[in-house]
């Protein structure tokens, strides 16, 4: 996995303010604005550093002591532990504590479906989703669906069928596919557009994506 | 910030009465967006997803206890044949992800007068189950709501469940939006008839502050639906229960639509619901 040896070569932003005594509020902030994707960048603005200093100062003065817990997350069928701010998105905890980046922050708001992940089986939003909550849960991302070098039929029928153009909501897509099989084995045709709705394409690949969906559908 | 998991539902309401300022959380579709954006900073969360009193639903003459936690997709899959109102709602609201995660007692707490579960809660004349330590009350649908994103609910209190009585007749939904998925509705619409009392219900939504049933349209529709001979409806009543459903609405022009075209598409909406939910009728 490249994705995951770049980034063990960095301290995640989050760890580096931690350790300093930051606040967890410092780190929440923190955490959105070095994480998040164009949606979450834009809106947060200069606002979002506004808010940031101010509450560095506030924490400066209290230091109460970062509202952190430590879980256990069974990721892709390994158990991962780590320490984590309590209000944590699964999507923060995935992208920054345990390295796989694979799930992707789009909008941040739940509208673009790029970090759809399965929980026990089910299609699920990390960014809507708090780390805590999900302890004893079954989690899978996108880097846990191969089989070695063995793609998931629904990756291999994505590659085959062309499912994507620049590729930053493929994950999701694939991930959301998944689930979506996994619900309805034998989802006729018509239905495949309205079970994929929580899936956004800014390509348009819709009908590459639909075409992949149908081709992998009686293959897992 | 604290986080609490309470296993029961007592726990949930010591918590609750303990630290009125804990933010309840059970799908976390609308809680998670506020943190995401930092428009929230609750000081502490109360998440209810680990309470084992409040999944699923259960079923007592004739009315169906929706427990607090149950998902939109629980509710279409179990429950579309005594709720179908409900679940009809249920399969527009946002995504198959938010529904997986969604719930309807998170849709009261957050209530948006643009919620879907709103118009078949208020046409089926639904109870909502509110309990504290200090003990528990029903109120009717109707009094839950008190302005826009503002509810009955007590600082020290939750919901446990939502009481939805079974289908006695045939009940539909319909909402406007800009597309067929992830949209909040421009306005929506529901109507349940009562074959047994001839008795009609509607609700609306993001047609004012609250969600609220049009009482006159109500009134004058089961006054005036040939129950017993099961007549092809008469345009003029259709229409005349169109008007009085927009009559009933006090609409804001918005970014999603004007105050006039809302009325206007209410009227649509009441007339077509109506005609399919007759034609049920009279074929059942
Ligand atoms: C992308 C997206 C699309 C959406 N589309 C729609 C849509 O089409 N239609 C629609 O109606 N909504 C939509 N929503 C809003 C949201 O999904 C709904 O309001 C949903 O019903 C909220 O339920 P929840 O369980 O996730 O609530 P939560 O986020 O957990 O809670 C919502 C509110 O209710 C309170 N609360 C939760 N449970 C309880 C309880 N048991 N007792 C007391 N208070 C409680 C919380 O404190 C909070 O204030 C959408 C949201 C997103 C992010």
């Amino acid at each position: 996995m490249r994705s995951r040896r770049k980034f063990e070569g960095r301290q995640p932003v989050s760890e580096q303010r931690e350790q300093i005594g930051a606040s967890r509020r410092t780190f929440l902030v923190g955490g959105l604005s070095a994480g998040a994707g164009l949606a979450g960048a834009t809106m947060l603005g200069g606002s979002g550093t506004a808010v940031a200093s101010q509450s560095t100062e506030l924490a400066a003065a209290a230091a109460p002591p970062p509202d952190t817990r430590k879980i256990t997350l069974t990721v892709n069928g390994q158990a991962r532990t780590t320490d984590v701010d309590t209000r944590a998105s699964l999507l923060d905890v995935l992208r920054e504590r345990i390295g796989l980046t694979g799930t992707k922050k789009g909008c941040n708001q739940g509208a673009c479906g790029a970090c759809t992940i399965l929980v026990d089986g089910d299609r699920t939003l990390a960014c809507l989703t708090l780390a805590a909550r999900y302890e004893q849960r079954e989690i899978t991302t996108i880097e846990g669906l191969a089989e070695g070098n063995r793609l998931h039929p629904v990756q291999q029928a994505f590659i085959e069928r062309d499912g994507f153009q620049c590729g930053f909501c493929t994950s999701g897509q694939i991930v959301s596919a998944v689930g979506l099989l996994n619900e309805r084995p034998d989802v006729p045709d018509a239905e495949i557009p309205e079970l994929m709705s929580g899936n956004l394409c800014r390509c348009a690949a819709y009908p590459n994506i639909t075409a992949a969906i149908r081709d992998a559908r009686g293959e897992g | 910030m604290e986080f609490y998991r309470p296993t029961s539902w007592r726990e949930a309401l010591e918590i609750r009465a303990a630290q009125p300022d804990a933010l309840p959380i059970t799908g976390g579709t609308d809680v998670m967006v506020e943190l995401n954006f930092d428009r929230a900073r609750p000081a502490a969360l109360l998440d209810l997803t680990g309470v084992p009193e409040i999944t699923g639903w259960s079923e007592r003459e004739g009315q169906i206890q929706i427990g607090a936690s149950m998902s939109y997709t629980a509710i279409i899959a179990e429950l579309a044949d005594r709720l179908p109102c409900l679940a009809l709602a249920a399969r527009t609201v946002g995504s198959p992800q938010i529904r997986n995660r969604g719930t309807a007692a998170g849709n009261l707490g957050a209530g948006s007068p643009a919620g879907d579960s709103h118009p078949p809660l208020l046409a089926t004349g639904a109870k909502v189950h509110l309990e504290s330590v200090r003990g528990s009350r029903e109120l009717s649908i109707d009094q839950f709501y008190l302005g826009v994103k503002r509810t009955a609910l007590e600082p020290d209190e939750l919901i446990r469940s939502i009481e939805v009585p079974a289908a006695r007749g045939p009940q539909q939904f319909a909402k406007i939006g800009t597309r067929n998925a992830m949209v909040i509705a421009v306005c929506s619409f529901a109507i349940a008839l009562d074959a047994g009392s001839r008795t009609v219900g509607t609700g609306l939504g993001s047609a004012a502050p609250t969600p609220r049933q049009a009482t006159d349209a109500q009134d004058f529709l089961a006054e005036a639906l040939p129950w017993a001979d099961r007549d092809p409806l008469a345009e003029e009543l259709a229409n005349r229960f169109g008007e009085l459903v927009a009559a009933a609405a006090v609409p804001i022009d918005d970014v999603r639509g004007s105050a006039r075209y809302r009325r206007h598409a209410l009227a649509v909406l009441a007339r077509r619901t109506l005609g399919w939910a007759w034609e049920e009728y009279r074929c059942a």
